[in-house]
């Protein structure tokens, strides 16, 4: 006779974890093994589910959860510690022209390709993330400046140099563009303020003809001509000149000793 | 079409402002920052004067030294401490030894010299000035932080920590322009929306809010809104150029205190009015 288990005890065959199974089975990670304890089972079952909650289906890259996650983690560390972080956001160039003259299983496996170029261009210790369709992002903790437009302009030539082959007929040359933005140190900050910083600069990438990298080296404080020039040329400076003058006379006569 | 395969998270599509680092608790002191860019506009002059008016109002308010020993409050006050920041931090002294009774009705707490070695900002002396802020946040109505000249990161550090920040500027060019480059960098680093303005040394009636509907102007047409929306100016008011403010600074006296009849000290008691204002809207949800 078969006794019930404890009450603290998992019955794994209680459970319905028919459809955490087959998820698991479909990302294409190892099946678990069936005569594992209950507790390392449900465990194994629980590790497999948060491993494909934080990961890209298709590229295998961290998902946009598991990238707001390492951009909280890293503002709360600047903040902290007052480091240099980067984050970056590639971009694949004219991508819907692969889409429109390939179709969308091309388009996915140069998604994944790039994926992997970008991989192999930064330390284990980065997360590259898939940002959406074809934009990626790059948490880079403790990097200089110096290093920052080295790693950027490595992933720029990573896919520049050498076409994606996609099988022994087709190979496509493509080229990324690639933005850039430092953390602010010692201050906290949110992450939708770095990434629309990062943004920008990838739009600047773009705009200054793609295959391109563009970082914001650091927080724009120069002010141009044009700026000084609406700031007070409306306000008439030699009127102001003429008048500090005089006040500076009355000063000089009306001061007390 | 070129959505992932994978469900993303939503784009952060959320207002983004700025995070305070102190928790919003409408018991504790409403933190100000006062700062320039140029040194020598009065930044110190504007954070004691407003301190005195401030605490003529009844408020309890502080000012913190937050250039960290190269702030000339001292100076200004005529105070000559033997306990400093720096022996807090050093453990020689207590926090409440080294709080001071200003001439003004209000509390100081100087950097002292020794905090020179200070001026990198490590993350000892970030820890511990936010801890010294942390304590004495519920002890008061108001602290007013009187950062550095500049724009360097020991003054990016210390407005990151208030809730406000008062721009200090003079009509001249030079001063403008490294207020609108300070304008820029708050934004753009820490998404700040709100910047309220005091144009010091005006030298005719209207002036001042001229110059800051002037620089508004700027900000509207170069500094890009973050998905924050505009950056918005807000003038707090003119303090008109006046020979008593250099006798009273050379007398190391209070002008608001010494003078309070002056058109300079009645421009600080407008200031600190609107000040106050701010701080009743902020203590409005106190029980």
């Amino acid at each position: 006779m078969k006794t019930s288990p404890p009450e603290h005890c998992v019955d794994i065959e209680s459970l319905q974890l028919d459809s955490a199974l087959r998820l698991i089975e479909q990302s294409g990670q190892t099946a678990l093994d069936v005569a594992l304890p209950p507790q390392k089972y449900v465990q194994g079952v629980i590790d497999a589910l948060c491993s494909l909650s934080s990961l890209d289906a298709l590229t295998g890259l961290a998902n946009r959860r598991s990238f707001a996650h390492a951009m909280e983690q890293e503002l709360d560390r600047v903040a902290r510690s007052g480091d240099v972080a980067l984050l970056l956001m590639v971009d694949i160039d004219h991508f819907k022209r692969v889409n429109d003259a390939h179709g969308h299983l091309v388009g996915d496996q140069v998604l994944k390709q790039v994926a992997h170029r970008i991989l192999a261009c930064v330390r284990p210790m980065d997360t590259v993330a898939r940002f959406g369709g074809e934009e990626y992002a790059v948490v880079l903790p403790n990097c200089s400046s110096s290093y920052g437009n080295i790693v950027a302009e490595r992933i720029r030539e990573s896919m520049a140099h050498a076409p994606v082959v996609l099988g022994p007929h087709l190979s496509l040359s493509l080229t990324v563009s690639v933005g850039g933005a430092y953390a602010p140190q010692w201050i906290r900050s949110e992450a939708a303020i770095w990434i629309e910083r990062a943004d920008r600069q990838l739009y600047r990438a773009k705009r200054e003809g793609r295959n391109t990298v563009c970082l914001e080296q650091t927080i724009d404080t120069v002010v141009s001509t044009e700026e000084k020039e609406l700031l007070y040329g409306a306000l008439n400076f030699d009127a102001f000149e003429a008048r500090m003058a005089v006040a500076n006379l009355g000063n000089a006569n009306g001061a007390t000793p | 079409m070129n959505t992932p395969v994978g469900a993303p998270a939503p784009t952060p599509k959320a207002p983004v402002v700025y995070v305070p680092t102190f928790p919003t608790d409408p018991k504790r002191a409403l933190v100000f920052a006062v700062t320039s860019g140029k040194g020598g506009v009065g930044k110190t002059f504007v954070s004691a004067n407003t301190a005195a008016a401030l605490a003529k109002r009844g408020l309890r308010v502080l000012v913190l030294d937050a250039d960290l020993g190269l702030a000339n409050l001292d100076v200004v006050l005529n105070l000559y401490p033997k306990t400093t920041l720096h022996d807090v931090f050093t453990g020689k002294a207590t926090l409440r030894e080294a709080i001071l009774k200003a001439p003004g009705g209000f509390d100081v707490l100087l950097a002292g010299s020794g905090l020179v070695e200070y001026s990198r900002l490590t993350s000892e002396v970030r820890d511990q000035f936010q801890t010294v802020l942390h304590e004495v946040l519920l002890d008061y109505d108001v602290v007013i932080l009187d950062t550095g000249a500049g724009i360097s990161d020991v003054v990016l550090y210390a407005i990151s920590l208030a809730d406000e920040v008062l721009l200090v500027s003079t009509p001249e060019p030079t001063s403008l322009t490294d207020a609108y480059a300070t304008v820029k960098v708050l934004a753009a680093q820490q998404g700040r929306r709100t910047i309220r303005v005091v144009i010091n040394q005006t030298l005719q009636p209207g002036e001042g809010r001229m110059i800051t509907t002037q620089l508004q102007r700027v900000v509207d047409r170069f500094v890009p809104a973050l998905g924050s929306g505009p950056v918005m100016l807000s003038h707090l008011g003119d303090i008109p150029s006046d020979t008593l403010v250099r006798s009273a600074v050379q007398k190391r006296q209070l002008l608001f205190s010494s003078m309070p009849g002056s058109a300079p000290a009645q421009a600080i008691a407008a200031v600190a009015g609107r000040l106050g204002d701010l701080v009743q809207r902020w203590q409005g949800s106190r029980d």
